[in-house]
């Protein structure tokens, strides 16, 4: 069983909805993410999705996009951000980790030797944003050669029979989004997530999570309580923007992010409660 | 690699998943899966009806100004003293290009599918004008998204634009060029893509695009083909456009393409020169990938991150090229060459001077290749230019350059 199935398991035994946090690594410093993988998993985090970033990640909202430049100029790649899971495996063999991102670096590196060193690395799954079911059999036979977890978005734009194709190439898990529109966007409608996830459930027994627009301890509150996990990706990685704007340091952005994920864990557990 | 081209190759492309060989396709987020199969289910229905053809053959006679002239330049042809040339001539079209021919045939699908608001990202920003122009008179709502470098070098189309009621959005991120632009049109189709269709400017972006957009921009070379047999009783040896995302040059070639005796060129941004790498070549210089949508050839670096481009021209200034080209390349079908920045300035001065044709920037780089090719061929010889647009937009640009002030 992958480490990501093995985890929703472990967390329905436990009646617990998974809290997986996004950040982009690199982001606000190299030096930050594996100590903030390290963090976020003592304070609640459950699978962690590190961001790939992409000079042109055309599905994020302006808080992520400057996410992604910053990560860049701070000299991040995807071998880079490899390197960052290794090093966090070092300590953490449990926690699913989970690469999103866009397909240009990863077509780039080939889909065989990105594998490989994925794997190797100790990451769990992909999610790349811009490669739908239809483009995804030659990167699919390479992750599944190395037992990686391939994670596809469903959206509220989804056909009922393209559901099906899609969760019939998904593994791990299946990522609701939550709205029409980039991440960080802001208008949640959590009954009619409710509907779509309902939908899903009827062609998949894979656990659904839902991102793009939770923010807060309500926001993950209301879709805690119809989904199996939340994602949370911009609110994080703006607190930590805001904090470095005001003067802080790492340290402060990163106690920053982890103030805000203690929140959203809360909100998430009174929701199973 | 080559292929014979006596069986119908080029029709059978693309695919019914989009695909160029290998390049093309459909790499967009889940959200706007459903909105490419809709569009791809009207586009098929539409183009076989002969009512939509029919009102699209009247828009482009009757506002657009079609067909266009092929017009030989033989001031210019005799000083060469090679090839006679002649000009394909979209810089008369309506708004002074090529673009035109796509927007009025993407705003009738936008019409028939009810769509209210339309939105396009723009360059040079001809296409941004040619879409607010067919905005204004369908009464469609019009957003134009433009690099914020763009917005500074093309400022007479920017207030166009606005003068036909669409809203210019200039864009801060990424390089403040036109795959910016093109991001956050993305951006926003995802979001308001219930009430909205995205007119892509060139033939690239996910399928259908590519082939919606070589549909339309086809009868350039359907007229040249037919003027040139009424002008010079056969067909050209040579035909020659740049190549940005490819749509101009895709409109001329794609008649021409089972013609084996038919030689083209597409000529891209060279910039500073290749060596410089501050160009914007990616068939030259690039290697395939996956940017806006399709896999194609790109201006990457070793992390696959998408470079930054250069080009005097607004209009060519973008990391990647419709997969129909990066197909024609692999095929040994269309040969892939550049002009430089300073090539293209003095090809501007030349036309303008020696034709009293002032070309778009975009242009002037076909017109330099053109030049040199023309040298090497024989008087009897006739090469087809497509001269894209006209350089009014321009003028600002090269009166900087060449330190004149207003
Ligand atoms: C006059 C003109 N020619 C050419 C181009 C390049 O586009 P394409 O390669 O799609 O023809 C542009 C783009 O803005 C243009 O304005």
């Amino acid at each position: 069983m992958s480490r990501i199935a093995g985890r929703f398991e472990q967390l329905a035994r436990q009646g617990r909805k998974a809290l997986i946090p996004y950040v982009v690594a690199g982001d606000p410093g190299l030096d930050v993410t594996v100590p903030l993988m390290h963090r976020m998993v003592e304070n609640g985090a459950d699978i962690i999705e590190l961001g790939v970033p992409f000079s042109d990640p055309m599905s994020e909202g302006p808080v992520l996009q400057l996410g992604h430049e910053r990560a860049l100029a701070n000299g991040t790649s995807l071998r880079g951000v490899l390197e960052l899971v290794s090093e966090f495996r070092k300590r953490d063999a449990d926690t699913p980790v989970l690469l999103m991102g866009y397909a240009n670096p990863v077509v780039h590196m080939g889909y065989a030797a990105f594998a490989d060193a994925a794997a190797a690395a100790g990451v769990d799954a992909l999610l790349t944003v811009d490669i739908p079911p239809e483009e995804v059999a030659p990167v699919n036979a390479e992750l599944q050669r190395v037992g990686m977890d391939n994670i596809f978005l469903v959206a509220p734009t989804t056909p009922t029979q393209r559901i099906q194709r899609i969760t019939g190439a998904a593994s791990g898990f299946i990522y609701y989004v939550s709205l029409k529109g980039v991440t960080g966007a802001g208008h949640l409608d959590v009954a009619d997530v409710a509907r779509h996830l309902e939908l899903i459930r009827g062609h998949s027994s894979l656990p659904v999570a839902v991102g793009f627009g939770i923010k807060d301890a309500e926001s993950a509150r209301a879709v805690a309580s119809v989904a199996d996990g939340v994602v949370v990706g911009s609110a994080l990685v703006n607190a930590m923007a805001q904090a470095i704007e005001g003067g802080g340091d790492h340290e402060a952005a990163m106690a920053a992010a982890i103030a805000l994920l203690v929140e959203i864990r809360r909100g998430i557990d009174n929701a199973a409660s | 690699m080559t292929i014979d081209i006596k069986e119908n190759v080029f029709a059978s492309v693309p695919d019914a998943d989009g695909r160029f060989g290998d390049y093309g396709g459909k790499f967009v987020a889940e959200t706007l899966m459903f909105a490419l199969a809709e569009l791809e289910s009207v586009y098929r229905k539409l183009s076989v009806d002969p009512d939509f053809q029919q009102e699209l053959d009247q828009d482009l006679a009757h506002y657009v100004g079609r067909p266009s002239p092929l017009y030989e330049a033989k001031r210019w042809s005799r000083s060469i003293g090679g090839a006679r040339i002649f000009l394909k001539r979209e810089d008369l079209n309506h708004t002074g290009a090529h673009k035109v021919n796509n927007t009025v045939g993407q705003a009738l699908l936008a019409k028939h599918m009810g769509k209210p608001r339309v939105i396009a990202e723009t360059g040079a920003g001809q296409h941004g004008v040619a879409t607010a122009t067919i905005a204004a008179r369908l009464g469609l709502k019009c957003q134009v998204f433009m690099g914020e470098e763009d917005v500074r070098r093309q400022a007479l189309n920017v207030y166009r634009m606005k003068l036909l009621g669409a809203d210019v959005v200039p864009v801060t991120s990424g390089s403040r060029t036109l795959k910016d632009a093109m991001n956050e049109a993305m951006r926003d189709w995802v979001t308001n893509v219930d009430d909205t269709f995205y007119i892509i400017g060139t033939v690239a972006g996910p399928h259908p695009y590519p082939l919606l957009v070589r549909d339309f921009q086809c009868v350039i070379g359907r007229e040249a083909r037919r003027q040139a047999q009424e002008q010079t009783g056969r067909l050209p040896d040579a035909l020659v456009a740049c190549v940005g995302g490819g749509s101009n040059a895709i409109g001329l070639f794609h008649p021409f393409l089972q013609d084996e005796a038919v030689a083209m060129y597409g000529v891209e941004a060279g910039g500073h020169g290749i060596a410089s790498n501050q160009h914007a070549a990616p068939l030259t210089a690039g290697t395939p990938g996956v940017l806006h949508g399709n896999r194609t050839y790109l201006m990457q670096d070793a992390d696959g991150q998408i470079m930054h481009t250069h080009s005097v021209s607004a209009g060519l200034d973008y990391p990647g090229v419709g997969p129909e080209h990066a197909w024609l390349k692999d095929i040994g079908r269309v040969n892939y060459v550049v002009a430089t920045d300073d090539e293209a300035l003095r090809a501007f001065h030349t036309l303008t001077r020696v034709e009293g044709i002032m070309p778009a920037l975009e242009s002037a780089h076909a017109l330099a290749y053109a030049e040199k090719l023309a040298a090497r061929m024989s008087p009897e010889q006739v090469i087809v230019v497509n001269l894209s647009g006209r350089g009014d937009k321009d003028i600002h640009t090269v009166a900087q350059i060449d330190g004149i002030q207003f």
